[in-house]
């Protein structure tokens, strides 16, 4: 065990920070989930990080990554969130389907899709929720119908609806979740890829509680795809949609960096105004600073036996439930240290003085909803990891 | 960086697991209760044979020369299953502390081979097993005294923790028995192996609900079948995983004896203290009426876990040392580390 970097780490950090330092743009992007300028400023800035070969650190070099080990994927990660670097628009992707189709794609697939991804030329959204499959991901109805003719060749047609899908109204494809007609739960499903401006498919944004437009529902009306586009074996959707939400839950979705410089923030916060709270805040900030280092440790723990040949295991589900409730109560309490101000939204003049800590407070709150809700991730526990029964 | 133990931990953690598992089961802890013995002498002689206590102790002293992340898994494990035996706390803190002395009139030697001395730090209300201690450390200010027991006068103070032998020690300085000068890391010591202990305490909460829970069965189902219950557990659970890896991390960095490191061991003992309590009661819950009873084995570990959680330090007081540190020091993501801190 040896909690401190070696000079080649501490070396690549300051290569990072170097970087970020002269490329991350000086005041905030506009909201990638409100308009078109918006995302697409987001998407130059992924196309600057590709430039410098920061897009997807932990890639192989033929595929557009500098085929990095995880404690520089998190020192890199740390530097990202301590320059205040912008969202990464393309997460669904890069941190989700990237891993995924390491893990199932052909060759071909990983050529054609994954320098693009790390480009940010493609921006990818995940289908997966319908209206009526939320938790219960395996009751899925879209349907993708093996078709083959002149026009086509071998190829599907995608039938269905799906919904909540992250910067779906402005990005350029999915990954999407369907089912072979006539099959039943975890039998029968694929995984296919498709473009979101392919004829059929329609997208009505979806405005979240602030009017942000986060999420989408995409209508496929005999969406035509190539069978090459299937990600993994046919029938096999469900088993490659499980390593995805293993990524997703596990280590890449989230990382600690994001809490420990939301917990720097609420530390200055609370000594701008200590003088006029009571000592119990203080007790918050601490708990709040103490639960982003814990989970950072514990990232740590898991990247080193992941380099020691280890794998994720259920426990990802405890990460998952302890970073997205962490999140909701550091929000919490730099709302309440900033009292009856707090509630003021962004339009107000007196607002910018308050930071993003609404805007962030909202954003946690569907923590525990996404990813596979916080209930979910408790049978898992209970069933998987500690071995109860299921019901 | 590498935050793992290394093979040869591993391997020596696992062997002191199985026998603490072979030996100290509740139906032991009973018979000893029952006999009125406050330890077990052959789990006690197995102990020293293993070489346990002297781990940490210098190899010109005859130990091991290891470290406190050589010991942490022991120490989990020693409280997975309320050890009566004060193996953590001498092999831990004080044969540490007799080692750092100028001259520990022989006690060092008579520690490692597995006589009890015990430490009366200004941090404990008590001093823990005085009785059957050959000699006591005891603090008049500064200054360090090494104690024959005969010296002393103990005043046994009951805990709700039968185990948990602590007594209020009646003394006299005198300039032949002052040993030295100043703690050391005694208390940063005691606190860690405490947290180490709960999060063993609280696993094992975890675990003998999720046993219960499987075989109790009520409405025709066994209860463990239930989300209801399943959520309970699976919170607790949450809380042991993120409180074990800052308790590895405080193993680690606790020599540094810095602001952040002190911090460290202070957000381990605190988080390791709730993970034990939600545990243990959560296990209490899930057993229902039985987990109030002497019956269950629940009470071993809630006990265990109710001493530790202030012993060595309050949670108070830890909280205390955690926001000092949150001023005081660099926050954030490239200021994770004890090492990097201080360089």
């Amino acid at each position: 065990m040896k909690l401190e970097y070696t000079d080649e780490q501490r070396a690549f950090r300051q290569e990072v920070r170097s970087w970020m330092e002269a490329n991350v743009p000086t005041g905030p992007l506009a909201s990638f989930d409100l308009t078109r300028e918006g995302f697409e400023a987001h998407r130059d800035w992924e196309r600057k990080l590709n430039d410098g070969r920061w897009g997807m650190v932990t890639w192989p070099e033929e595929l557009g990554g500098r085929g990095l080990d995880l404690i520089r994927w998190l020192i890199f990660e740390e530097e990202y969130y301590r320059a205040g670097a912008p969202t990464r628009v393309n997460q669904n992707g890069i941190f989700l389907l990237g891993p995924t189709m390491m893990e199932f794609g052909t060759d071909d697939q990983k050529a054609r899709f994954l320098p693009r991804m790390a480009a940010g030329d493609d921006v990818w959204a995940q289908a997966w929720s319908e209206p009526g499959a939320g938790s219960d991901l395996a009751g899925v109805r879209s349907t993708c119908t093996r078709a083959n003719n002149e026009e086509w060749g071998d190829h599907y047609v995608l039938n269905g609806q799906k919904i909540w899908s992250s910067r779906a109204v402005f990005a350029d494809w999915a990954f999407g979740l369907f089912r072979e007609p006539g099959s039943e739960r975890h039998k029968g499903m694929s995984l296919v890829l498709f473009p979101l401006d392919a004829p059929g498919v329609t997208r009505r944004p979806i405005a979240r509680m602030d009017g942000e437009l986060v999420f989408a529902e995409i209508f496929l009306d005999n969406v035509r795809v190539p069978v090459a586009d299937r990600l993994g074996d046919e029938g096999q959707g469900w088993h490659v949609c499980m390593a995805t939400a293993g990524f997703e839950r596990g280590l890449m979705l989230r990382s600690p960096a994001r809490y420990q410089v939301a917990a720097s923030k609420l530390i200055s916060l609370y000594e701008k105004n200590k003088d006029r709270l009571p000592a119990s805040v203080g007790e918050r900030v601490a708990k709040s600073w103490m639960d982003a280092e814990a989970y950072a440790l514990a990232i740590y723990a898991m990247a080193s036996r992941l380099a020691a040949g280890g794998t994720i295991g259920p426990e990802a589900s405890t990460n998952k439930i302890f970073w997205s409730e962490l999140d909701i109560t550091l929000h919490q309490t730099a709302l309440d240290i900033l009292g009856d101000r707090a509630e003021l939204a962004p339009a107000a003049p007196e607002a910018a003085a308050n930071d993003d800590w609404l805007d962030g407070y909202i954003f946690a709150l569907a923590g525990p909803i996404y990813a596979g809700s916080n209930e979910i991730q408790r049978n898992i526990i209970a069933e998987r990891m500690l071995g109860m029964p299921r019901a | 960086m590498h935050f793992a133990f290394t093979e040869d931990q591993q391997a020596i953690t696992e062997a002191a697991r199985t026998m603490l598992l072979e030996t100290c089961t509740p139906a032991d802890l009973r018979q000893l209760l029952e006999r009125g013995q406050p330890r077990d002498d052959a789990r006690w002689s197995t102990i020293c044979e293993m070489g346990l206590l002297g781990m940490l102790a210098p190899e010109e002293a005859g130990g091991l020369g290891m470290g406190l992340t050589d010991l942490v898994g022991i120490a989990e494990a020693a409280g997975y299953v309320a050890l009566p035996e004060p193996l953590v706390e001498l092999a831990g803190v004080t044969i540490p502390l007799l080692a750092s002395l100028d001259d520990n009139r022989g006690w060092l030697d008579h520690a490692i081979a597995g006589e009890f001395v015990a430490i009366g730090h200004p941090v404990n209300s008590f001093v823990t097993d005085a009785d059957q201690a050959g000699a006591l450390l005891l603090g008049d200010g500064d200054a360090i005294h090494l104690v024959p027991r005969d010296a002393v006068t103990l005043i046994r103070q009951e805990s709700f923790d039968a185990f948990r032998r602590l007594f209020a020690v009646e003394w006299t300085p005198s300039a032949e028995t002052l040993v030295g000068n100043g703690w050391g890391q005694a208390a940063e010591r005691g606190a860690l192996l405490a947290a180490a202990q709960m999060i063993g305490l609280g696993q094992r909460c975890i675990n003998l609900a999720v046993t219960y829970a499987k075989d109790r069965t009520q409405f025709g189902k066994p209860i463990g079948s239930y989300q209801a219950v399943k959520h309970l557990v699976a919170n607790a659970q949450v809380q042991v995983e993120f409180a074990r890896p800052v308790v590895h991390a405080a193993a680690a960095e606790l020599p540094l004896g810095t602001v952040a490191s002190n911090a460290r061991v202070a957000h381990a003992k605190i988080v390791a203290g709730d993970a034990a309590d939600l545990a243990a009661r959560t296990a209490i819950q899930v057993f229902g009426a039985m987990g109030m009873t002497f019956e269950a084995d629940v009470h071993f570990f809630l006990k265990r876990a109710f001493g530790l959680k202030n012993a060595w330090g309050s949670a108070a007081a830890h909280t205390r040392t955690v926001i000092a540190r949150i001023i005081a020091e660099r926050t954030g993501p490239d200021a994770t580390f004890s090492a990097e801190l201080a360089r």
